[in-house]
This record gives C-alpha cells, sequence and structure tokens, in this order.
C-alpha cells in the first residue's frame, strides 16, 4: 500500500471516530490530511482529555505546544499530541487562549504535561492554571519577553560576549553589522523590505513619488 | 537523622574535637544544618557524564537523591523561529543540527511533514536509499549511547571500538552527501543524488563485517561484572509509567512495550522489510542497553534487505519529477529555458505548500521524533514544533532517579540515551 493510499484509509477511519467524538465529547472535529483535529473550549480542556485517555484509550501525550496568530482577537493556539498505542491512531486537540486568559493545566491527566506547558509558558507566555512549577525553561537565566511570539524580533533585544577588561560575560543591545533582511516572495514586484532610514542613495525616490524608477519607498 | 546516631544526640564538641556527651544542644545553626548531610549540588553543565550541556540540580540526602531538577536550554539556539524565516529547503539542514549523531532520521520527519502536505509520494529507489540511511543513522546512534554508557560507569575502551564503527558510517554520509555530519541529504520529494553503486557494495561489506565488531563490544560490555553492577535494577520503568511519561522507541521497548512505529505506523517502504521488534522484560538500565544492542542487529538485516532491493532497480529516479518542487537536473539546466527558471525559483522564493497541519513523525533512534508543521500557504511554515523523544524522556529524570544513589544519576541519565541538540533545540 503507497503512502497516499494509506493517508486516504486513515482519513476515512478517522472520520466516523471523529463523530463518534463530536456526540460524546461535545467538541468540534475535523479530519484532513488524514488527521483528526478536536476543538473545544480552553476550559473544557482537562476534562476532554481524561475522557479521550480514559473512554477512547489514548494513552500518550507527546507534544504540547503553542502558536501564535496575532491577528486573531484570542492570538494563542495550545495544541495538544496524543497518541493510542492500543487503537494506533493520533488525535490533535487544540484550544485557543490570549496573554491573559489562563489555559488549564493537563499534568493531573498526563504528566509529561509538565516540560510542555512550561516550553509554551517560556516561548508564548501562555499561562496555564494550577501548574505546580511554571517556570522559564528553554531561555537564558533572566531573560525576557517570549521568542516564539510573531511580534518577536528574529534577531531578539540582547546578546552576550565575554568581556575581556570586566573578566565575566556581559549582556548588551543588540548591533546587527548587517540589517537583517527578510525579502518577500510572495509578491513578484516587492523586494527586499528595508528598514527605515532608507539605504543611502534612496531619498531621491522617495521625494519623488510616482517616478518610473521607483524602488520601494 | 537523629536516631541512632551519638552524634546527634550528644552534640557538644571542644577545641579538641571532643564529643561531650549529656551536653545541651548549643551547635550553630550552621553546624547544625551540616549535620543535616543535605546536599544541593550542581551536575553539569560541563561534566563528562552530562552527554552535552545539562544542568543537574541535585538534592541530596548523604548520597541518597531526594530531588532532581534538570535546567535545559544551554544550548538553545531557537531553531523553531529560524524556522519560520527561511524557505523549507532552506530549513532541511536545521534539523541535521538537532540529534547530531542521527541527522538523516530527523531531516526524515520534516521531508514526510513536507510531503504530506503537498500530497506526493517518494520514488521506491528513493524510499530505499532513505531507509537505508535511517537504518545507519540509528546504528550511529545506538552505538554511541551503548557504548558511552559503558564510559559512564567506568569502561574506557567500549567507547574507542564502537567510534571506529561510527567513523566508517560517517564515510558512507559522506560518500552519499559530502558531509559527515550534517548531511542535507533528504530532501522534499526523495533524497538529493542517487548513490553510487560502489558504495551500495561498500555498504553491503561492512553490513558482513559489523556483526563481529558488534560481537567484541558486547563481550566487552554485555556481561561485564561492573557494568551489570552499575546498571541492573536501576531506573526501573514500569509499563504505566512509560505511557503515562509520553516515552518512546527504546524506552518503551525497554519496559516489555512492543511499540514500533516502523511496524505499526510504517512509513516509507517499511512495511515490506523483514525484522522484529526487540522488547526488554525489566524496563532497566540494563534492558535498555540490551535492546540497543539488538536493536543494531536489526538494522543491519534492514541494511542488507535495501541493499539487495537497491541492486534490483539501478538507475530508477530517486526524486519525484515535478519541477515545482524538485530542482531540475544539472544537465537539463545547460539545455532548457524552463529548466533555469525553474531552478532559479525554486533556489530563491522556494516552492508553497497548501495551507494546513500536520504531524509527521519517525521512529528516531532515540523514539518517536515528531515535527508538527502549520502551514498558511506560503514558501516558509508558519510554525514548526519539533518534538523530541530525548525532550520528553529528560523530563522523567526526577522521579526516575528518586531513592537511587548519586552515582547512578550518571547510568539513568546514559541509558535515556539524550542528546542536547533535540532537547534544546
Amino acid at each position: 500500500m503507497s503512502g497516499l493510499a494509506v493517508l486516504e484509509a486513515q482519513a476515512a477511519a478517522l472520520t466516523p471516530l471523529g463523530q463518534e467524538m463530536v456526540a460524546e465529547l461535545q467538541v468540534d472535529a475535523a479530519v484532513a490530511y488524514g488527521e483528526l483535529t478536536l476543538t473545544c473550549h480552553r476550559d473544557r480542556i482537562v476534562e476532554v482529555l481524561t475522557d479521550l485517555r480514559d473512554r477512547f484509550g489514548f494513552q500518550q501525550l507527546l507534544d504540547v505546544c503553542g502558536a501564535d496568530y496575532p491577528d486573531r482577537a484570542e492570538r494563542f493556539d495550545v495544541v495538544y499530541h496524543l497518541l493510542s498505542l492500543t487503537r494506533n491512531l493520533r488525535v490533535r486537540v487544540k484550544v485557543t487562549t490570549d496573554e491573559v486568559a489562563p489555559v488549564p493545566s493537563v499534568i493531573s491527566v498526563y504528566p509529561s504535561a509538565g516540560w510542555f506547558e512550561r516550553e509554551a509558558f517560556d516561548m508564548y507566555g501562555i499561562l496555564f492554571s494550577d501548574h505546580p512549577d511554571l517556570r522559564r525553561l528553554l531561555t537564558d537565566y533572566g531573560f525576557s519577553g517570549h521568542p516564539l511570539r510573531k511580534d518577536f524580533p528574529m534577531t531578539g533585544y540582547v546578546e552576550v560576549r565575554y568581556d575581556e577588561e570586566q573578566k565575566r560575560v556581559v549582556y548588551e543591545p543588540v548591533k546587527l553589522t548587517q540589517e537583517f533582511r527578510q525579502f518577500d516572495f510572495l509578491s513578484p514586484w516587492e523586494g527586499a523590505e528595508y528598514p527605515t532610514p532608507p539605504l543611502p542613495g534612496d531619498e531621491k525616490a522617495i521625494g519623488s513619488a510616482g517616478t518610473p524608477s521607483g524602488g520601494k519607498a | 537523622m537523629a536516631d541512632g546516631n551519638p552524634l546527634k544526640t550528644a552534640d557538644a564538641v571542644d577545641d579538641l574535637g571532643r564529643i561531650a556527651f549529656d551536653a545541651p544542644d548549643n551547635r550553630t545553626a550552621h553546624a547544625r544544618e551540616m549535620d543535616e548531610r543535605k546536599f544541593t549540588i550542581n551536575f553539569g553543565p560541563q561534566h563528562p557524564a552530562a552527554h552535552g550541556v545539562l544542568r543537574l540540580v541535585l538534592e541530596l540526602d548523604g548520597e541518597v537523591v531526594e530531588r532532581v531538577d534538570p535546567h535545559i536550554g544551554l544550548l538553545h539556539r531557537g531553531t523553531e523561529k529560524l524556522m519560520e524565516a527561511r524557505t523549507y529547503l532552506q530549513n532541511v539542514p536545521y534539523l541535521d543540527r538537532l540529534d547530531y549523531v542521527s541527522p538523516m532520521n530527523q531531516e526524515h520527519a520534516f521531508c514526510l511533514a513536507i510531503e504530506r502536505l503537498l500530497g506526493i509520494e517518494v520514488p521506491y529507489r528513493a524510499q530505499l536509499i532513505r531507509v537505508l540511511y535511517c537504518e545507519i543513522g540509528r546504528i550511529l546512534s545506538h552505538m554511541l549511547n551503548v557504548t558511552t554508557q559503558a564510559l559512564d560507569v567506568g569502561a574506557l575502551t567500549p567507547p574507542l571500538w564502537g567510534f571506529e564503527e561510527r567513523e566508517k558510517l560517517m564515510v558512507f554520509y559522506e560518500r552519499a552527501c559530502g558531509a559527515r555530519l550534517h548531511s542535507n541529504y533528504f530532501r522534499p520529494g526523495g533524497v538529493h543524488q542517487d548513490l553510487p553503486s560502489d558504495l551500495i557494495d561498500d555498504i553491503g561489506r561492512w553490513c558482513a563485517e559489523f556483526p563481529r565488531a558488534l560481537k567484541d563490544i558486547e563481550s566487552l560490555v554485555t556481561e561485564n561484572r561492573i557494568f551489570k553492577q552499575r546498571n541492573v535494577d536501576i531506573g526501573v520503568v514500569s509499563k504505566e509509567e512509560a505511557l503515562a511519561w509520553g516515552f518512546s522507541g527504546v524506552m518503551l521497548r525497554g519496559s516489555d512495550i512492543a511499540w514500533d512505529l516502523r511496524k505499526s505506523q510504517p512509513y516509507e517502504c517499511y512495511a515490506e522489510l523483514d525484522f522484529d521488534v526487540v522488547v526488554g522484560k525489566n524496563g532497566d538500565c540494563w534492558d535498555r542497553y540490551l535492546v540497543r544492542v539488538e536493536e543494531m542487529k536489526q538494522s543491519v538485516r534492514i541494511m542488507e534487505q535495501c541493499i539487495h532491493k537497491l541492486r534490483n532497480c539501478p538507475g530508477e529516479p530517486v526524486m519525484v519529477e515535478d519541477n515545482k518542487i524538485v530542482p531540475p537536473r544539472r544537465g537539463e539546466m545547460k539545455r532548457s529555458m524552463e529548466a533555469l527558471i525553474h531552478h532559479f525559483k525554486l533556489y530563491t522564493e522556494g516552492f508553497k505548500t497548501p495551507p494546513g497541519e500536520v504531524y509527521a513523525a519517525v521512529e528516531a533512534p532515540k523514539g518517536e521524533f515528531g515535527v508538527y508543521l502549520v502551514s498558511d500557504g506560503t514558501n516558509k511554515p508558519y510554525r514548526v514544533k519539533i518534538s523530541a523523544p530525548g525532550f520528553r524522556h529528560l523530563q522523567a529524570m526526577d522521579w526516575m532517579n528518586r531513592g537511587h544513589m548519586l552515582a547512578d544519576v550518571s547510568a539513568i541519565l546514559g541509558s535515556l540515551d539524550i542528546v542536547f541538540g533535540e532537547v534544546d533545540r
């Protein structure tokens, strides 16, 4: 059986299971790319995961992660990936939240959630209520900000170096020898997005709008 | 701690260090604290048995571990953030730098995720090459782990012997893709280049020789008295604990749960290959060592089958033929304008994936390695979450070590098979 046929068979098998879950757990279900995704309100996450574990046989929580959609009213997704060894199936559960509304911690259901929730807190600032130890996990001691948010700059705010005079590592604001360039390939007309102030020599193009030479102003 | 210890019941000590019994407890607070035998010590981040840059804050009562607080992130490079700013093809090398002892297995998961989004099927010969190199990666990783686990408990020779075999495998990596470690060989749609036939012959020859080398290493370690004393009944994981803590790979199989993604959710051509799932019995460090050794033998079996099949299909394509996804051949570019345009577009803009989200997982040597990929329909991933087995396993350090002796910490850590590239990302 080829890989694509396996995917189709999985999708066909997941649809009735998804409907069963919709009926029993009052969640929304969708099947895409051969994967089942459930969505529910964040206050019900503990209840839904408990039911998935005890009634549907999803024994393992393999991943919890955040995702940032700044345009939405509740900007964060928290995504749980579950695996059932007995059914040989995976399911994804998604809830939404924002910077202040806490998501109930699921450590009581799956102890493996501990570090994943710490990581989501560290990377996105998503709060988890009843988490016994919600410290930063991956970033530096004393780090501020949440680096995986879309509004956190790729190059960060501080950099470290060893200072020969002070004989210790010092923190300094990031100095870039070259401006970080992000090319927009999606539009055939736009080149690199240059920051203001413009590059030397481009002032003329800005002064006379509508000139055919028109670089990006 | 005071019971039965004369030092604790009568504690006044004179200037010469003699103990005066029946004296009132006039120790300073500091002295009383010292007698409690509670220690908090740092293990790492520069400890040779920490397998990289792990800092463990150990709370001890004498030599007994009471609590372990792993501090990770010292190797955090922001891979997931970087990947959001690069095209899919530019992202493949980042995957090499996660678990850097078996790079291609990581690339594999990422390529599978992209291929699922794009809905493309990899040609058969490419599947065989991928499986062949994934198994090489498995041997690379297991070989490093079992021998350094022996090193962690005091044996110096096994790693030296094991690295000799690893070195030969690295040469196979190099001959396939030009790099010993950071291969960037698996690409969305197949593998970058076909294998030359003499390389396939050499890998076949190695497969015939390797069991003897493995037997030599086993003769040093497996029944070694010290190795067994340090590993048998240490770090026992029950089935229930292994499931609840999200263990995968060898950590599950060591606890007698026959779960292997290559069998249960076969990807590529694993379904048609013949191999056994190895399980342990007791879930202790020694069982996990045995499972790894046996898995290396199974990997050799898989490799031999792949080599046989590869010899039967010489010259078949190793990439999908769709030039909207994979670049055209060099020779074609010299003649065809369209091929040149495709090449230019692919190496500047890259290909776009349809919007959606997928989770693709492979049985990496250390366990289930998953990539959760969210696409918004552009040429860059909107969000990549790398779900690394080492991360899930390392979080179990706390409860696995409680009640063990300080010296067992390094044995347990060694059996978890941690590589910091993937834990910290």
